[in-house]
């Protein structure tokens, strides 16, 4: 191996790493705020690069029919609860956001030629039918749950899980998808080149975590998630919905994912499927981080991504075999450093 | 024998009606049977221990890889192919083991996930294994020469395994041990109760990894083929799905749950392609959403809803009489007991307890009072070990004991309360009591496991009713601990403490909750504990029971030792009055 293949390995390790790092965020957010461990992450990576690459193909994206189903859903059970209170503000709000959402969605995608509109716009679109999943899959498998202990929270999760990725394959079939760069070619520097997609993804990825990190300092919705994921009881008593702590990380949480999805198509296929080793991965991330630590999670992450690239190259059967081993030497040593099970359960 | 009974008629049903099935509810009930013995094992690792483990599926991968190795390419016989895969089983869980076991609850599933890929991969490629082809070839079970080659004879063995390990399961869950892994979700009352939890973690775990690799070595012979796909993370979570749908608090739960889900996903392998016309993997998206609903309506499972429909067996058991438990000597009156030496305590920048001093002697009543946030239950955390002090020496009948973890502590004679009870709602009043007669006992799981341990149960069992009924609540015996007043389930701490036969009792306000009637009657427990030799050191707040019931009063504020003396000098300290009600004007 010469010092050139060394830097392209680290180089693709890098910006694999950027997307894992992204996924380990996003699991660190959700578990924080609501205490579930975020199996169904994966999914949105790919329900995000497979929407975008059947707008760009003229398609109508069967995500916007998951949508209008599961919005439509919501609105029956939330407009029937408030029917029953004889709470009528609600019910129209309720009819309103859940009708009207899913209603533009719709009328953006049948009345553009989606694969006409400039990329940028594609992607708002995409943004536009994916990310609304993220709370509504959160109202509809999780907030009536929402108290129940871990366990229960996390079999629902590898249920909507295995949902989702069902219906991924209902909607996309087998077949793989690529997506055109956001800026084609790639910069030269020396005897090394950059493709331009992957500084979209370090930059993507950086700006997410500046934002991220100043919403969570500074705007009021980011101190009631804070609150809400240190004592949900203290936070309610504050007066913080815990359900809208809830829908508001799932939206964050899908929002990441979605971005991932549309930033690692133009690189490697994505198919129905791949979305879980992604998400997987940025679990071992955030293991290393043990769920709590922003930035060490975001730093696992970037590890396993080099640590991936370098196997692949050395031992590419064992790829998948030594990148979830690393996990035993990081627990090893949280194990050695953790004061042995003081913990009560919660 | 008369709570045996439906596992009898379960039995039988199973055993006579055999002939009678037809070959494919066999092969159902066959792979019902496999699936419900792992999850029978993670009833025990997460519905009792607490521990989630999506990986189970890994370890009846090892199971069935060693036996269809060893058996095809170096021809053992299966029989030392078992014992092959139980001692790898043993190595790997060990490895697991220690190095996820120790962590929070959190830490564990996750890991799981992550060893199950990696040792799913590794099945898949390795060249000795066959790779993802997997090995095929595999020779039937011998049993003293009649070979079991048909899924109907197989039946029988799958089936007796099973129904054992669910016997020896329940047996083990019904005794000390039991009570034990019972209590793992508390760890800091396990400790203070001489439970060494990271062993009993480590037990359940490994039982849990060799019921998976048994599973596997008789997966192995009744396919007599293995490929790397029925180990793989997906299996793992369905395992999972059982335990959970089944209801995770019983060992039942796993037989039913193994039935629901295997049954389910082969009606719907049937019917969701018939009915949708595609062959897309819908049947995956109609399991997820019924797993969803379920558990939305049924949170604990279905085992604690068919439960409520069965006719309620009286929960109330008879108490044989037995042998007293021997007791260890107390140290003579009036010597001293405890002695805690310029103990420190420090919580970052904060300063709980400051250069405390007190000693307590055998025959005594100490009160340590003090205004809230004064440091007294970090000074009760430092001298049972749960939070060693910083700095400062404690000796515990002459012995250094800062340095020790709460059960050696505990060993020496040390019992305490705490001032948030910490009981095991689920758990009757007798068993809540038996766990702090736990340092008592000898017997192990295993023993336990096939009732090996009844003689010393029984003495176990006898003692803790003694102690209930000497706390006046021999009529609270038999009912969930979680449904008494908070005032008696701390009478409830107290009877748990005394089971342990302590030297010393440490009691964390005592008298909050009790009603004045219920006060008078702790007093005078207590002044009579005090004449059988016993030390008592208690924080209290209610200012008259301490004072009639103290031999000396030491008071704390601010972490520090503020006045030591008779209960009459406490009341006149003037010191002591500024602390309490401010400076007088």
């Amino acid at each position: 191996m010469d010092t050139q293949i060394a830097l392209l390995l680290v180089q693709d390790g890098i910006t694999n790493g950027a997307i894992y790092a992204l996924t380990a965020l996003a699991l660190v957010l959700v578990f924080a705020v609501t205490r579930i461990i975020f199996i169904p992450m994966g999914e949105y990576v790919a329900y995000g690069a497979l929407t975008l690459a059947s707008l760009q193909s003229g398609g109508v994206p069967p995500t916007l029919w998951l949508l209008v189903t599961l919005a439509a859903l919501v609105a029956l059970l939330d407009g029937v609860a408030a029917w029953r209170r004889g709470d009528a503000r609600s019910i129209a709000r309720i009819l309103g956001l859940q009708a009207l959402m899913p209603a533009l969605c719709a009328a953006a995608v049948y009345a553009v030629e989606a694969d006409k509109l400039p990329q940028p716009l594609q992607l708002l679109l995409t943004l536009a039918l994916v990310v609304p999943l993220g709370p509504l899959i959160y109202r509809l498998a999780f907030e009536p749950v929402a108290e129940a202990s871990v366990l229960l929270l996390l079999i629902v999760a590898v249920a909507v899980h295995m949902m989702m990725l069902g219906l991924g394959l209902f909607f996309f079939g087998a077949e793989g998808s690529r997506t055109p760069a956001f800026t084609p070619g790639a910069l030269r520097l020396g005897a090394m080149s950059v493709p331009f997609q992957a500084l979209w993804i370090l930059g993507v990825a950086l700006a997410l975590i500046i934002a991220l990190a100043l919403f969570f300092e500074r705007s009021i919705y980011g101190k009631a998630l804070r609150a809400t994921a240190m004592n949900r009881v203290g936070a309610r008593l504050m007066g913080i919905p815990t359900q809208m702590a809830g829908k508001l990380t799932f939206a964050m949480a899908a929002l990441i994912g979605t971005l991932c999805g549309v930033l690692i198509s133009p690189l490697t296929t994505v198919y129905y499927d791949t979305g879980f080793l992604v998400g997987l991965k940025g679990f071992v991330g955030a293991i290393i981080g043990a769920l709590v630590s922003y930035p060490v999670a975001a730093l696992g992450a970037v590890l396993v991504g080099v640590l991936e690239s370098f196997s692949s190259f050395f031992a590419s059967a064992f790829k998948e075999v030594i990148v979830f081993t690393l996990i035993i030497p990081v627990l090893l040593w949280r194990s050695l450093r953790a004061r042995a099970g003081t913990e009560e359960e919660g | 024998m008369k709570r045996r009974l439906p596992l009898l008629f379960f039995a039988a049903a199973l055993a006579l009606g055999q002939p009678l099935l037809p070959e494919f509810w066999v092969t159902l009930l066959n792979y019902v049977g496999l699936g419900a013995l792992v999850a029978v094992g993670l009833v025990l690792l997460t519905g009792i221990g607490g521990l989630t483990s999506f990986g189970q599926a890994a370890f009846v991968g090892i199971g069935a890889y060693a036996s269809a190795y060893l058996t095809t390419v170096h021809h053992v016989s299966p029989w030392g192919t078992l014992i092959a895969g139980m001692a790898v089983t043993t190595a790997v869980a060990l490895f697991l083991g220690y190095i996820t076991l120790r962590l929070s609850g959190h830490f564990l599933p996750l890991g799981t996930i992550a060893w199950g890929i990696s040792l799913y991969f590794l099945f898949g490629n390795l060249e000795q294994l066959g790779g993802h082809t997997g090995i095929s070839g595999i020779p039937p079970i011998d049993l003293f020469g009649w070979e079991l080659r048909s899924g109907r004879t197989l039946y029988y063995v799958i089936w007796i395994v099973l129904l054992a390990a669910i016997v020896a399961s329940e047996n083990m869950l019904d005794s000390r041990d039991g009570r034990a892994m019972r209590s793992l979700r508390s760890p800091v009352m396990s400790k203070a109760m001489g439970i060494d939890t990271t062993w009993y973690r480590a037990v359940i775990f490994m039982i849990a990894a060799q019921l998976a690799c048994v599973s596997g070595w008789l997966y192995a012979h009744l396919q007599r083929f293995v490929n790397p796909t029925p180990f793989s993370l997906g299996q793992g979570i369905d395992y999972l799905f059982m335990a959970v749908v089944g209801g995770i608090g019983s060992v039942w739960g796993a037989v039913f749950g193994a039935g629901i889900v295997i049954l389910l996903q082969h009606w719907l392998q049937d019917w969701v392609p018939a009915l949708v016309g595609k062959t897309a993997n819908l049947e995956a998206v109609a399991f997820g959403l019924i797993m969803v609903l379920v558990l939305h309506r049924a949170r604990e499972g279905f085992w604690p809803l068919l439960q409520r429909l069965a006719p309620k067996s009286s929960a109330r058991r008879r108490i044989e009489p037995a042998e007293p438990l021997p007791r260890r000597p107390l140290p003579s009156a009036g010597s001293v007991v405890l002695e805690v030496e310029n103990v420190t305590k420090r919580f970052g920048g904060l300063l709980a307890n400051h250069a405390m001093n007190l000693s307590v002697r055998a025959g005594e009543v100490l009160a340590l009072i003090g205004p809230n946030g004064a440091g007294k239950s970090t000074l009760f955390n430092c001298i049972s070990g749960i939070d060693p002090p910083s700095q400062g020496q404690i000796r515990f009948l002459g012995q250094r004991v800062e340095g020790l973890d709460p059960p050696a502590i505990a060993r020496l004679g040390l019992s305490r309360t705490f001032q948030h009870v910490r009981l095991n709602a689920a758990m009757s009043v007798l068993e809540n009591v038996a766990i702090g007669a736990h340092l008592r006992g000898r017997k192990n799981f295993l023993q336990s496991a096939w009732r090996l341990d009844r003689d010393e149960e029984r003495r176990l069992l006898a003692e803790a009713a003694h102690q209930v009924a000497r706390h006046g609540l021999a009529e609270q015996m038999f009912v969930p601990a979680g449904s008494l007043p908070l005032g008696t389930q701390r009478i409830v701490e107290i009877a748990r403490a005394l089971a342990s036969d302590p030297s010393l009792l440490l009691l964390d306000e005592p008298a909050a909750g009790l009603r004045h009637r219920e006060k008078q009657a702790l007093a005078q427990l207590l002044a009579q504990l005090r004449a059988e030799g016993l030390a008592i050191l208690l924080v209290e707040h209610d200012v008259e029971f301490v004072m009639g019931l103290a031999d000396r009063v030491v008071v704390m504020d601010f972490g520090e030792l503020l006045a030591e003396g008779l209960p009459e000098q406490i009341q006149a300290d003037p010191a002591v009055l500024e602390a309490y009600l401010g400076a007088a004007q």
